[in-house]
């Protein structure tokens, strides 16, 4: 059963259709399904994120707030506006301190408390998420001067002239 | 006094550029000999003279001058000779140097191993390469100059970030832009095709052999920066989906697409139109990704709004070339005639399919993407789009394309026989049936996810492994002849079946470590032993060290099978002075394809530590994978029918026979 050429056209736009509408789809249905949003301490207290949704919570650690059970780690997550406090169990990233900035992806779970599981690393001790340091910016709590509102303790040694540029991109560019 | 010269060549190299973008294809309209034969030596000239730049940018870092802005900024005179030079890319201005090196070295090769194309074609080639450069060249001078020079220079340089400070950087860079940026050339080719208004089946001969080079590193530049991330950033993981890794994907995915169309344009005349789009989609990809890395948008869109020079700069290079070649595009795309017809069953049928899911694809990972970007500037919400959405899109579009993929290369040109080719892949199917249960009865696996990979990743070795059997027709002939006949088979066909078990090599390693990995994060104590894959990792302790730019903390382990030792494991902690940075070094042992990751994480009391092992089963297959694609890639490009230069137009008529 040879086909006309009009029917091989139209099987093929068919078949075509049929795979980029699948694509389509699936594009929607994790665009609704799969993200995460970021929010800040502030955001979590004022606009009651559901327990139980996953987020982004991305602050500063609380001066003295760090507490550790064996490999568990228990700090507060501050914008200055709010606190959080979150748990995570696992190793932290190198540069996991107290006043440095810090991403967290987990969920609120109902006794209130942020449940961590991942904790990301980031690789500059001058490095500070760009989510956080615009919360932070919202909140007034950017210096700008430090360039940096940790600004204890280590020195900068190069701040001020040079943006860091892509430190997360660095992996495949530079 | 060299870095003046170095710069001077940069802006001769412009002034050349102009000159070669504008000449030749103004003799390629007129059809003036004389203007068309410009385009060679000045191309050639122009790469020299990149060529010279980069080089005096190179001693300036050698030499840690210090008085230059960039050398100041990236180098340190404590480092390695190797990681001085290596630095020389390891930053914004220098890496764009690189790009524009890279761009003016397609063009000298073409100018140099072209010399069978028709004039008109190569002079326009070689105008439209030119018109790239200029834009790039007058972006590093104009906005990323890496010649400044301060006024009271610095005694000591600020260092080069030290996770950079590794051979994994030294050659990924320059591989991956030898990739994408190579992708340049199919542009500039597709662009030529349309302002000739002509283009054939020799157009694409001429094309391939390009769209492969650029393929196959792009490919090894992907595999190298996956591994490098793997052992540097000290978690074990090989893709993380971030938008970095992304830019140079997207190219990847696309440039794979457009070397299976223009396989059905050399061989039957067939999908013009659509091959020219591709190519031009390709480098546009590549040109987005340069744009979201190097403009720092990526690191805030306000950053990017209150300095935007560069990225505004690069967002008009963006806009232009995508904006001007698909323009061209659309008013000189309808005089190309269509060629070949063929039924949705056969050779080309299958070439369409692999195109559609890989674009699709493509598509899927580009709006993953720029989603959170375009959020992010309209409304003003921050979200991430990370792994989950990737496996929810990437991933089903993949399976059906590599469950399609042994069917390919056995159906006919023209009009296939898909009952014919299910019986020739019987055998192959069986085989993989039975490794595949095999594999889960002896790993164990309640997931059926995994068992269907696993499946489908032997099912595309053994169906790439079944077309060369058929083709030699072992078992049907005596072995000797079948022998002959493997070894007479063209090198395309041996390309093909290597590239594609490398795939299915590299989906093996994906489904094994997500299926089978082993991950122990805990606190271990001098003399402490963990299990880890059926090995036993002891804790002997740790011991300081240093090197010329850094301190660390070098652990030692004991790795045991069965009580006998099989490896001391040294991984570390390093601490670079210059910059105050701390890094991970991991240590990792091979055994066969399977691989023990261990590294180190904050020190406790009494000298433990926390430690991060994974045993990871069959991990090296991921790359292994990669390097064997690109076997398959060099073995396509020795083929004889598609050496650069060799094919003439009026013969491709009977390259399109049936024996393939």
């Amino acid at each position: 059963m040879a086909m006309t050429r009009k029917q091989r056209r139209l099987s093929m736009i068919g078949g075509a259709g049929a795979v980029l509408a699948v694509a389509g789809g699936l594009i929607l249905y994790a665009l609704n399904d799969e993200i995460v949003f970021f929010q800040s301490p502030s955001d979590v207290a004022e606009h009651n994120v559901p327990h139980g949704q996953r987020i982004r919570l991305g602050g500063l650690v609380k001066d003295g707030s760090i507490v550790k059970y064996g490999e568990t780690v228990r700090f507060v997550v501050t914008d200055g506006g709010g606190d959080l406090t979150a748990i995570y169990t696992g190793t932290l990233p190198d540069l996991f301190r107290e006043g440095q900035g810090v991403v967290a992806e987990g969920k609120v779970g109902d006794d209130g408390i942020f449940h961590a599981d991942t904790v990301l690393a980031k690789h500059d001790e001058n490095y500070i998420p760009k989510e956080v340091v615009e919360a932070l910016k919202e909140r007034g709590e950017w210096q700008m001067g430090a360039d940096n509102p940790k600004a204890k303790g280590a020195p900068a040694p190069d701040k001020a002239s040079r943006a860091e540029p892509q430190d997360a991109a660095v992996k495949l560019t530079n | 006094m060299i870095v003046e010269l170095g710069h001077f060549a940069l802006v001769l190299g412009l002034v050349l550029v102009l000159v070669q973008s504008v000449v030749p294809i103004w003799g390629a309209h007129t059809r003036d000999e004389r203007l068309m034969s410009v385009a060679a030596p000045v191309a050639g000239v122009q790469f020299l003279m990149v060529g010279l730049a980069f080089a005096a940018l190179t001693m300036a870092y050698i030499q840690s001058d210090f008085s230059v802005l960039n050398v100041c900024q990236n180098s340190h005179s404590d480092k390695p000779l190797i990681y001085r030079i290596s630095g020389v890319w390891g930053n914004h201005e220098g890496s764009m140097l690189l790009w524009v090196l890279i761009l003016s070295l397609f063009g000298a090769l073409v100018a140099a191993f072209g010399r069978t194309m028709p004039e008109t074609l190569k002079a326009n080639v070689l105008g439209v390469q030119g018109w790239i450069s200029v834009a790039f060249l007058a972006f590093i001078l104009f906005t990323s100059n890496p010649f400044i020079r301060i006024p009271n220079p610095p005694m000591e340089g600020q260092d080069l970030n030290p996770i950079l400070q590794d051979v994994g950087l030294a050659i990924h860079p320059p591989l991956l832009y030898l990739g994408y940026v190579g992708f340049s050339i199919t542009f500039s080719f597709a662009a030529a095709a349309l302002l000739d208004g002509r283009i054939d089946a020799a157009w694409a001969r001429w094309v391939r052999p390009w769209i492969l080079i650029a393929w196959i590193f792009l490919t090894l530049g992907i595999a190298m920066g996956s591994y490098w991330a793997y052992y540097e950033l000290g978690w074990g993981g090989y893709w993380f989906w971030d938008p970095v890794e992304n830019a140079s994907f997207m190219p990847w995915l696309a440039g794979t697409a457009l070397l299976h169309s223009a396989l059905v344009m050399e061989k039957r005349d067939a999908l013009k139109v659509w091959t020219v789009l591709l190519a031009i989609l390709t480098f546009s990809l590549s040109l987005l990704g340069t744009f979201l890395v190097r403009s720092g948008v990526l690191i805030s869109v306000h950053a990017f709004a209150t300095d935007p020079s560069r990225g505004v700069f690069i967002l008009a290079i963006l806009a232009i070339f995508i904006g001007g070649s698909l323009s061209l595009y659309a008013w000189r795309a309808p005089l190309l005639k269509q060629g070949g017809l063929f039924a949705p069953i056969s050779r080309e049928g299958s070439l369409i399919l692999n195109n559609l899911f890989l674009t699709a694809a493509c598509a899927a990972v580009l709006v993953g993407t720029l989603y959170p970007l375009a959020l992010d500037v309209t409304t003003g919400d921050k979200i991430s789009v990370g792994a989950p959405f990737f496996n929810m899109t990437f991933g089903p579009l993949m399976i059906p394309l590599l469950i399609a993929m042994p069917f390919g290369p056995f159906l006919a040109w023209k009009r296939g026989d898909l009952l014919a080719v299910a019986q020739r892949l019987m055998m192959a199917f069986a085989l993989a049936i039975v490794i595949a249960l095999a594999v889960v009865w002896v790993k164990g696996a309640t997931n059926v996810m995994v068992r269907i990979g696993i499946g489908i990743a032997v099912w595309v070795m053994t169906g790439a492994v079944s077309e060369i059997v058929w083709r030699s027709k072992l078992r049907r002939v005596p072995l000797g002849q079948s022998f002959r006949r493997a070894v007479g088979l063209p090198r395309s066909s041996w390309g093909t079946m290597v590239a594609h078990f490398g795939m299915g090599a590299t989906m093996l390693g994906i489904v094994a470590v997500s299926a089978w990995q082993q991950e122990v994060i805990t606190v271990m104590a001098p003399g402490e032993t963990k299990a880890i894959g059926g090995y036993e990792l002891t804790f002997d302790g740790l011991s300081p060290s240093s090197s010329s730019n850094y301190r660390e903390d070098i652990g030692h382990f004991t790795l045991r099978k069965g009580g006998a030792v099989v490896a001391d494991m040294k991984p570390a902690k390093r601490f670079y002075m210059a910059r105050q940075m701390p890094t991970t070094e991991s240590a990792i042992e091979t055994f066969w394809f399977s691989q023990v990751y261990v590294s180190l994480g904050d020190p406790k009391e009494g000298g433990a530590i926390v430690v991060r092992a994974y045993y990871k089963p069959l991990v090296t297959l991921i790359w292994l994978g990669a390097v064997v694609m690109v076997l398959g890639g060099l073995l396509s490009l020795s083929d004889r029918r598609l050496r650069v230069g060799a094919p003439r137009r009026a013969h491709h008529v009977a390259a399109a026979a049936p024996a393939e």
